[in-house]
């Protein structure tokens, strides 16, 4: 029994609607009690989907225990194909549903559809929302997939694998991804789950390779397709400028193509803007990294390589990518934090006083309460994780993007120059309100310092008077860093030296 | 400014013919009132013991990541506790332990049965007694059900009200305190509705839930009680098993609404109506006055009801009787007759009443109906507005402040915005 207060995953079988639900022509009978409907909203509110989810759910009540709840389900798959129609469907428990252990694909498979129905088994009390989604996935792919038609394959055609619905941005993606692979002359045979109909997945055989967009939803398919097909697939993930190039340079050697033309066509405004002397104050921010695997590994490549940040901390809630995540850290000379408890993160981030958080939406939460800079790299999901305008993650465009939303968050680099010159400045200091506000604006609230005093002594007064002189906005650390210190070092009474000996030390 | 001030009718056709179903429901379950009894009580914790579908579902229907630390959790059961691998009670106490470990605020814990819950059978109400007694005079531990295949919605407030009465205290010497208002109402709206008791020589009244654990009011037998909500069966029940006893009112809805709810309490203390039009007129007609621009916007616009929390039937009266609207079907995901008797009375003769779901067939119906504003949940809304039906989420009159005089213009606003959205956009 685990104490959860929140959770970046749901249940697996909301994995499983992502996908029916990207899909057209693919509906899903799932033996549900009341309730368990609110799964819904999630792709028709925070998504903003202008259709249901293509779900029926068999909402049985306690009274239908004692009763035939099987009945109910065949009953129910039954209603949901003469009404929808669909290609294909997919059935399966959501977790009540399991207990009672009715076997849906058994009874659905009574029912003798005219369609393929394809039982899912994804057990609720083990795994959760990406496996859900990777597995039914790979269901869907296993008990479609029809062998290639051809004798010819077209060795410059691909299939991407791996969009959903409720995806981190997948929607952009997915249009910066097809945009470069066909300027490199590639076809793209399919696209699935995202839009693709039952017929679409039988067609994936003819391409040959796959591009796995996300390995949390589409490895298990690609293994299978790579092995029972023949088809290599990528194991790069395009975010990020060099990851980008990485992923033309495998792709082109899939394909037989020579890279350097769609290596110099594309590019990303990302290199030099790193470059110019603004961005000098990146260096070395301090950044603590956290989502699912992919995008917390991608993004700890770009904050070291791309942008020059000093990557402190990383981890990932995708216990299934554990092994890549801890191998990525190491690399980094850190220790990866695997936990899906917010709280464990939480006191993470605290401990490490980043400059910068880059995580999900519940990361933005934990830096805005410690007080640090966040940008949002990856799902769960939140309402504005679907921008209305074009705002890929991946290729040139998506590290353009990236550029953007993490370094806004930051103070820029001119305006940290300026508050230097200035800080003794009668105007500009943090008692004067921003002078756009006019004179009678009050001081925005200072967030109270976290802080935790050495036990006996505190800050001579000499020693506070100084600290008045860092800059507010730095002032919070410095008095953290300091006392931190100084409680380490058993140091009573702070003083001027041990402001400055507490500032050389964090400065090494 | 003198405006008519009516008498409810009695009577009316409380034979309406009821269109019972069942089959998909697109409604929450009872884990979903957390969301506001949590906010209500102050210093209660609601420990869901469930599955990560319960985590989940309340994090998503709270639409959040909740700002500091919610005072709501889920134990959840994993395959270890499921193949008796562990030992389910210990277990549930080490995690309570933590729980109350990491927050000593915490007076009043509720241990939330589910889905899983109910059907592995984990008694949580002995657990609840036996954390009670460890965890005593500290932290009280009460237990309700929340499960979806038990409750639907509100009915999870109904559960959580009904396991708080009989812990009310009773007082002593023989004292009766004379009225109770059951029903968790904003703070705003009960700190009027005191007010008015208080207008009318009531000063005594204890509202169920109360803001902290340590104020739930005393009960004795011969209490009165009146329903602010109408899905407190259970509670009702509870109450009177106390010896307390329903006064039959519409609900506080709008002007006439809360007049007749409080013309009810007047007529059971035989308070004169000079005393009950001294403490409400000015309400009343504050009321009506904030409501007039929305009835000129909603009078003879047809309205369709999706079931959700059970208000459907006291709102549909409300946007007849007092915005002019006309309500096509009325749908509710369970009728309370006894409790609804005024409402049902007062709607429309031939407005349609549903109970229970099939959603398909539901949808269907209103298709054909092409109502100008539909009241339904979250995940029909969007779905229909696309379709081009103009809609109104449900919830929110569920978390909005929407009972009492001062709260019938915002109410019926809820109603108007969307259709005065409509008109306003150009793209």
């Amino acid at each position: 029994m685990q104490l959860t207060l929140w959770t970046y995953e749901g249940p697996p079988h909301i994995g499983a609607m992502r996908i029916a639900t990207a899909m057209d022509g693919l509906h899903y009978v799932l033996h549900a009690p009341q309730g368990d409907t609110y799964a819904d909203l999630l792709f028709t509110m925070i998504e903003r989907r202008n259709a249901r989810p293509p779900v029926t759910y068999t909402t049985f009540q306690a009274r239908d225990l004692g009763g035939d709840t099987a009945e109910l389900f065949k009953t129910a798959a039954a209603d949901a194909y003469a009404r929808f129609k669909p290609k294909a469907m997919i059935v399966g428990a959501s977790c009540t549903a399991e207990l009672i252990q009715d076997d849906p694909g058994g009874l659905a498979k009574a029912l003798a559809l005219p369609i393929p129905v394809i039982p899912l088994e994804l057990p609720s009390y083990q795994k959760k929302e990406n496996w859900g989604a990777a597995e039914t996935f790979y269901q869907i792919v296993r008990g479609l997939a029809q062998p290639r038609r051809g004798a010819e394959v077209n060795p410059r055609s691909c299939n991407i694998l791996g969009p959903t619905a409720l995806g981190f941005r997948h929607r952009d993606d997915l249009a910066e991804i097809v945009k470069l692979l066909e300027g490199m002359g590639i076809a793209v045979n399919v696209v699935a789950p995202l839009d693709a109909t039952p017929d679409d997945i039988r067609r994936i055989p003819d391409a040959a390779f796959n591009v796995v967009l996300y390995p949390e939803t589409a490895e298990t398919a690609g293994r299978w397709l790579e092995r029972n097909f023949k088809q290599p697939m990528t194991s790069v993930v395009p975010i990020g400028v060099s990851a980008t190039r990485d992923f033309i340079a495998q792709v082109a050697k899939l394909a037989g193509l020579d890279a350097d033309a769609a290596l110099k066509a594309g590019g990303s405004r990302l290199p030099w803007y790193s470059r110019s002397v603004d961005s000098t104050y990146l260096t070395g921010k301090r950044v603590f990294i956290f989502g699912d695997a992919t995008h917390a590994m991608a993004a700890a490549r770009i904050a070291r390589e791309e942008l020059g940040f000093e990557v402190v901390g990383l981890g990932t809630y995708s216990r299934e990518f554990a092994r890549p995540v801890r191998e990525a850290a190491q690399k980094l000379g850190l220790e990866a934090l695997i936990t899906d408890d917010y709280l464990e993160v939480e006191a993470k981030v605290a401990e490490l006083q980043p400059e910068l958080v880059l995580g999900t939406q519940m990361e933005r939460h934990i830096a805005k309460k410690l007080g640090f800079p966040c940008a949002v790299i990856s799902a769960p999901v939140h309402v504005q994780d679907f921008p209305a305008r074009y705002s890929p993650q991946m290729g040139f465009e998506g590290a353009n993007v990236i550029f953007d939303s993490w370094v806004h968050p930051l103070m820029m680099g001119l305006e940290e120059h300026l508050l230097h010159m200035f800080r003794n400045d009668f105007e500009f200091n943090d008692k004067a309100a921003a002078s756009h506000l006019g004179h009678g604006a009050a001081k925005p609230a200072a967030a109270p310092a976290n802080s935790t005093p050495p036990a006996q002594g505190g800050w001579a007064p000499e020693a506070e008077k100084e600290l008045q002189k860092v800059p507010f906005f730095v002032r919070g650390k410095a008095r953290r860093n300091t006392e931190r210190f100084a409680t380490e070092r058993g140091i009573n009474l702070i003083t001027i030296e041990t402001l400055y000996d507490a500032k050389a030390h964090y400065s090494r | 400014m003198n405006l008519p001030f009516r008498a409810p009718s009695s009577g009316g056709c409380n034979d309406i013919p009821i269109l019972r179903e069942r089959g998909q429901r697109e409604v929450f379950c009872g884990l979903t009132g957390i969301v506001w009894l949590h906010r209500k009580i102050q210093d209660a914790f609601f420990l869901v013991v469930g599955s990560r579908t319960c985590a989940h579902l309340i994090q998503s229907a709270a639409g959040v990541m909740i700002f500091a630390e919610p005072r709501f959790a889920t134990a959840i059961i994993d395959e270890r506790d499921l193949a008796g691998l562990s030992e389910i009670d210990a277990e549930l106490d080490r995690v309570v332990n933590r729980l109350l470990e990491r927050r000593p605020d915490i007076k009043m814990l509720f241990l939330v049965g589910s889905c899983p819950s109910e059907v592995i059978k984990l008694d949580l109400k002995r657990a609840a007694a036996r954390l009670s007694q460890t965890h005593s005079p500290k932290v009280r531990v009460l237990n309700y059900s929340g499960s979806g295949i038990e409750t639907t919605f509100t009915q999870g407030e109904d559960a959580c009200l009904a396991a708080l009465v009989p812990f009310s205290p009773l007082p002593a010497n023989g004292y009766v305190p004379p009225l109770l208002v059951a029903g968790a109402l904003s703070d705003v709206a009960e700190d009027q509705f005191r007010r008015i008791f208080a207008d009318m020589g009531l000063s005594d009244v204890g509202f169920l839930p109360a803001r902290t654990a340590g104020t739930m009011p005393a009960i004795a037998p011969g209490t009165r009680y009146l329903l602010a909500q109408p899905f407190l069966n259970d509670t009702a029940r509870a109450l009177d098993e106390r010896g307390a006893i329903h006064i039959p009112a519409p609900f506080p809805l709008g002007a006439e609404g809360t007049t007749g709810w409080f013309r009810a309490a007047t007529d059971a203390f035989g308070i004169s109506e000079s005393k009950l039009r001294a403490a409400t007129e000015a309400g009343h007609i504050r009321a009506r006055l904030a409501m007039e621009p929305q009835r000129e916007m909603l009078a003879g616009k047809r309205i369709f009801f999706f079931p959700d929390s059970q208000l459907e039937i006291p709102l549909a009266r409300f946007v007849s009787q007092e915005l002019g609207m006309e309500p096509v079907e009325v749908g509710t995901p369970y009728l309370q007759r006894a409790h609804l008797a005024q409402e049902i009375g007062q709607l429309p003769a031939g407005t349609m009443v549903s109970e229970g779901q099939d959603v398909e067939k539901q949808l269907d119906r209103c298709r054909a109906a092409k109502p100008d504003l539909v009241v339904c949940g979250l995940g029909l809304a969007n779905p229909l507005e696309a379709e081009g039906f103009t809609t109104k989420w449900s919830i929110e009159l569920v978390f909005t402040p929407i009972h009492g005089y001062e709260q019938a213009g915002d109410l019926a606003r809820l109603f108007s915005r969307p259709l005065d959205r409509r008109t306003r956009l150009g793209v």
